[in-house]
């Protein structure tokens, strides 16, 4: 399941790291099994591990006595938010009741990443999660784990990973703190992901004040499997024998799940640095290879990754999806500190670990491909029936032949509490909804209007960010067809048909502040649209929300909103979540984020050759091609990047979103891609039009020539109709001759579509004709400059 | 029969693959070979292919160079074997002592991947006869440690002898001395290069298809050799 420490419960208190708490002092040896049935009215931190009195007392309960030490710390991180979903799940539960048939889903929402056929014989997996407390307390680690957490996600389904991206957010470009976050996740992201050989394909970098004490940091991974290569976490099968594979188990990441996530953000945040957990790509990658050579070879029956909540988690995992119990000695977990006490081997959240279910004859084999590989694996431990009453099996732990744990598994990984929190809508939305953008004075001069353009494209969210996808490798593997800074990411999935996929992540936090319902279809929409414009047909969603606290009603509201906006979406759009993560507790204090759905859409293209790129191609001859705006322009500027940049205002309400014309509209694009009427697509979202005109000029150093139609030629609506913000748009070149083609399946498909000039290689400017020229050289200057100024410029070096 | 290519794999080498592809796109035979076997399966040349070689703990290259596989092909080198090391492959040749100089951390201290512009300013060695001199090509870059460092006297004689493979333009990438993309050895059967011609071989996945002279380079001269 879930592999990123992001959430729990809010009441632990930072002084109670688990590894402290948990002070039995073991002068008679461990806390047993034994020990706590004799000794029921014992006091227990419970509370300081972050679980209520209530949840206590149903552990008792279950148990029939206290629990142990170690089933303390297995209970309180097994029913931490972050692995429970306590507080979401009665929501997300819409995911499933509203999904969309698919024929092509292998499997989905509650399996460690959603699978989806794409032919016969491959699919591909894909999930995206947060890694956000752990990159503010340690940026490099934080960010790079989470890289490494994802990934194990997408092996353990039985897939090669082939691609990562990764969706960040941080506070103000300007701000210290981003200066000491920024670099350094974004060198982790590199660091682990470079060292995987894993290109990096997309994402996004986003500013926003409101992150400034809580970045996001997200990671989507996508694997590729032959279909029946499909990996299974069932610990099926009495009498096979538990493999740990991977590094040894240490102290870090203590907590991880039930520290950090539940963490309100204060001054002691500094503190628990011991609760990120230190990455080994060299190890993970090793990891990778020996995986995928046992699954080949057909030696394993169940496996499951290692992430949030460590060995507690994996262990009662794939015994309960099992249904039998399992024999564990604690003491054959390999060590890097040999003074670590049970409680600690059970919640480590050491890196780049697997867990294999494998038959007993096999065991030698699979030790074989381990050592081949250089990795470690060890025998801890074997499957065990279910009870002669016919109860599912149990857990039964021992280390140095004390019996620290027996529970029953599922009463862990499946049964933990379930919370139907209060909601309210924010009490200050509505004031908030009033304050139209709408409004705002706007550039009044042809002059102001480009002045308004060139810093537009030099803001913070707009601007170019080569300083940040240079640092990773797109290159690797050789599949690469489309990464960043085009709008998808596209994968070449198999070399002799030319099958591939497109990937998009998108989320707009202002968006989903003004109005979380359709901020979150906003986001699908976008992200939708990302992909539809390469060519590819989207066929699948992934999901990663982030929000403040579930306690607070408002955000629970948000967050309800939200889940049922997306839900929506999907259905209208006819694909399903496959899977996904929430992260709750990312507030400073009393302050939450702006809810902040992150919706990840995977489409299929059948031969990659047919992609499109979004820059304007080098005419070949004279004449270039033909400029088309998609879609339709209303006078929508609430929550827009203009407003923000230019008056730093935020209010109104966001663009309608209208999902039948998104389908519609990927339906054209992909017909169009399929039959070569597009030299060129570019989505139109943040910046508007006049960002989408920019971002298509600059990357092949091609000029355009843009007449604005007659109702948009007056007063201020130029203005408006290069950056507004409506959904549902793309630009598109068109090469001569097949305009009649393009034009005839638009209105076959009912999407509008609107002439808007031409593009221009022998000038290379930018011209908006009765407005303004600019030259493509200032246009680069501006948006160029910027990240270089903000985060050090490195390059070139001149001798 | 075509010319047979090997291409190690190390615990850690990531474009071994791609390394292959473009051997077999060029229109040779790819033959994997492993780090732990020093049987070298009668290859007529070899490619050690960009990656992290244990991780690049300690130094870069610096325990791949022990490899079981390296000792023989350090052997074949001296023997005249062709070598090209891509990246990682020129760090793990370099810490083999097959090419003078070192790689460095880029003085800029990033990782950094750019389509970069190159100068191919020896096309007489094994691996560039395709080319012409002073070709101007786009091949990807893609390191974190790529700054080529030797002592003064080593540049002077890599200079005089022809023994500067490719240059940067436009920029220097990282900081490298003299803009040293790739050097090669006395014999011209050794070339180290930073940057990656696996990636610059097809129109979909590359910047151009540039990277693909140095493979057509070592077939033609294999050919030439063996007629």
């Amino acid at each position: 399941m879930t592999t990123q420490p992001d959430t729990a419960s809010s009441e632990a208190e930072e002084k109670s790291l688990p590894a402290q708490v948990a002070s039995y002092d073991g002068r008679n040896g461990p806390d047993t099994v034994e020990r706590a049935g004799e000794t029921a009215g014992e006091l227990q931190p419970f509370a300081e591990l972050g679980l209520r009195d209530d949840e206590y007392e149903r552990i008792r309960g279950i148990l029939d006595r206290r629990p142990t030490q170690s089933e303390l710390a297995m209970y309180s991180i097994m029913w931490s938010e972050h692995c429970s979903y306590k507080s979401s799940k009665v929501h997300l539960r819409q995911f499933g009741e509203k999904q969309p048939p698919s024929d092509r889903m292998l499997a989905g929402i509650g399996e460690n990443a959603g699978v989806i056929k794409i032919s016969d014989e491959i699919a591909v997996t894909f999930k995206v999660e947060s890694h956000n407390h752990p990159s503010f307390v340690e940026p490099y680690q934080g960010a790079a784990t989470g890289v490494g957490g994802i990934v194990r996600d997408i092996l353990a389904m039985g897939a090669r990973p082939v691609a990562v991206m990764d969706p960040l957010r941080f506070g103000a470009a300007d701000h210290e703190d981003t200066a000491r976050v920024l670099p350094g996740v974004v060198a982790g992201i590199g660091g682990y992901g470079n060292c995987l050989g894993l290109p990096n394909v997309g994402g996004e970098v986003v500013f926003d004040p409101t992150y400034q004490g809580n970045p996001l940091v997200n990671a989507l991974c996508v694997g590729v499997l032959p279909v029946d290569r499909l990996q299974k976490k069932d610990a099926a099968g009495p009498g096979n024998i538990v493999v740990l594979m991977g590094a040894k188990t240490g102290r870090d990441g203590i907590g991880g799940v039930s520290v950090l996530a539940s963490a309100t953000f204060d001054d002691g945040s500094q503190a628990r640095r011991p609760s990120v957990q230190v990455g080994d790509p060299f190890t993970e990658k090793l990891l990778i290879e020996a995986c995928l050579e046992l699954y080949d070879a057909n030696l394993v029956v169940g496996i499951q990754d290692l992430g949030g909540a460590g060995l507690t988690c994996a262990l009662t995992e794939t015994a309960a999806a099992a249904g039998t119990g399992m024999r564990v000695w604690l003491e054959r977990v390999p060590l890097r500190e040999p003074s670590m006490e049970p409680h600690e081997i059970l919640a480590s959240e050491s890196q780049e670990r697997m867990l294999l279910i494998v038959k007993p004859e096999q065991l030698d084999a699979v030790l074989a491909v381990a050592e081949k590989w250089g990795v470690l694996a060890t025998a801890i431990g074997e499957v065990t029936p279910s009870e002669v009453s016919g109860l599912p099996g149990r857990l039964r732990i021992t280390w140095r032949d004390h019996l620290v744990v027996d529970v029953p598994p599922a009463s862990l990984a499946d049964d933990g509490p379930v919370y139907a929190r209060p909601m309210r809508e924010p009490a200050d939305l509505i004031l908030l909804q009033a304050d139209r953008a709408e409004t705002l004075p706007r550039p009044a001069t042809p002059d102001d209007l480009k002045a308004t353009l060139l810093r537009m494209v030099g803001s913070p969210n707009l601007c170019d960010k080569s300083w940040v996808t240079e640092q990773y490798d797109r290159y690797v593997l050789g599949n690469t067809v489309l990464a960043q800074p085009e709008d998808a990411g596209l994968i070449r999935v198999d070399e002799h048909s030319g099958l591939g996929v497109a990937l998009s992540v998108d989320g707009n936090g202002r968006f989903a502040r003004l109005d979380p319902y359709n901020g979150a279809k906003l986001a699908l929409a976008e992200s939708y649209r990302n992909v539809a414009v390469t060519g590819a047909k989207p066929v699948a969603v992934t999901n990663c929300l982030n929000f403040g606290s579930p306690e607070d009603p408002a955000v629970m509201w948000q967050f309800a909103e939200a889940v049922r906006g997306l839900a929506d979406g999907c259905l209208e759009l006819g694909i399903p979540v496959t899977g996904g993560n929430v992260s709750f507790y990312n507030q400073t204090g009393a302050a939450a984020i702006h809810p902040t759905p992150v919706v990840g859409v995977l489409g299929v293209i059948d031969d990659v050759a047919d992609r499109v790129p979004i820059g304007f191609a080098k005419p070949a001859t004279g004449d270039g091609d033909l400029i088309f705006l998609l879609g339709e322009t209303a006078n929508e500027l609430s929550g827009s990047e203009w407003a923000w940049v230019t008056h730093e205002h935020l209010g109104g309400v966001p663009p309608k979103v209208d999902l039948a014309k998104e389908r519609a509209l990927a339906q054209v694009l992909a017909e169009a891609a399929r039959v070569g009427h597009l030299s060129a697509a570019h989505d139109v979202s943040d910046g508007g039009l006049a960002q989408v005109l920019v971002e298509a000029c600059l990357r092949n150093g091609v000029g355009a020539r843009i007449a604005l139609p007659e109702e948009f030629s007056a007063g201020s609506m130029p203005f408006v109709y290069l950056f507004s913000e409506s959904a549902g748009r793309a630009v598109v070149s068109v090469p001569r001759g097949h305009e009649k083609a393009f034009t005839g399946l638009c209105a076959e498909q009912g999407v509008s579509w609107t002439p808007i000039g031409v593009t221009d290689g022998q000038n290379e400017a930018l011209e908006i004709r009765g407005q303004f020229s600019v030259p493509l050289a200032e246009l680069r200057e501006a948006h160029t400059a910027t990240m270089p100024k903000l985060f050090g410029a490195s390059l070139p070096v001149e001798d | 029969m075509s010319a047979r290519i090997g291409v190690v794999t190390f615990p850690g080498s990531l474009d071994d693959g791609d390394a292959a592809r473009a051997v077999r796109v060029a229109g040779g035979e790819a033959v994997r070979l492993w780090h732990g076997d020093s049987d070298l399966h009668g290859v007529d040349a070899v490619v050690l292919p960009g990656g992290f070689s244990y991780g690049d703990y300690l130094r870069t290259g610096a325990i791949a160079r022990f490899a079981p596989v390296m000792e023989s092909i350090i052997d074949g080198a001296r023997g005249g074997l062709p070598v090209l090391g891509i990246c990682n492959g020129f760090q793990i040749l370099c810490e083999a002592h097959l090419l003078p100089g070192a790689l460095t951390r880029n003085s800029h201290l990033h990782f950094r991947n750019r389509d970069q512009w190159l100068r191919v300013d020896a096309a007489s060695t094994a691996w560039t006869n395709s080319f012409e001199a002073d070709q101007e090509i786009l091949v990807p870059l893609k390191s974190g440690e790529g700054r080529y460092v030797a002592d003064r006297a080593t540049l002077d004689a890599l200079a005089a002898e022809n023994r500067i493979v490719a240059t940067y333009l436009r920029g220097n990438p990282n900081g490298s001395e003299r803009d040293i993309a790739g050097v090669t050895n006395e014999a011209g059967n050794v070339v180290g290069l930073m940057p990656h011609p696996e990636h610059a071989i097809e129109a979909l996945t590359g910047p151009s298809l540039d990277g693909l002279g140095f493979f057509t380079s070592i077939l033609k001269h294999l050919a030439g050799a063996s007629a």
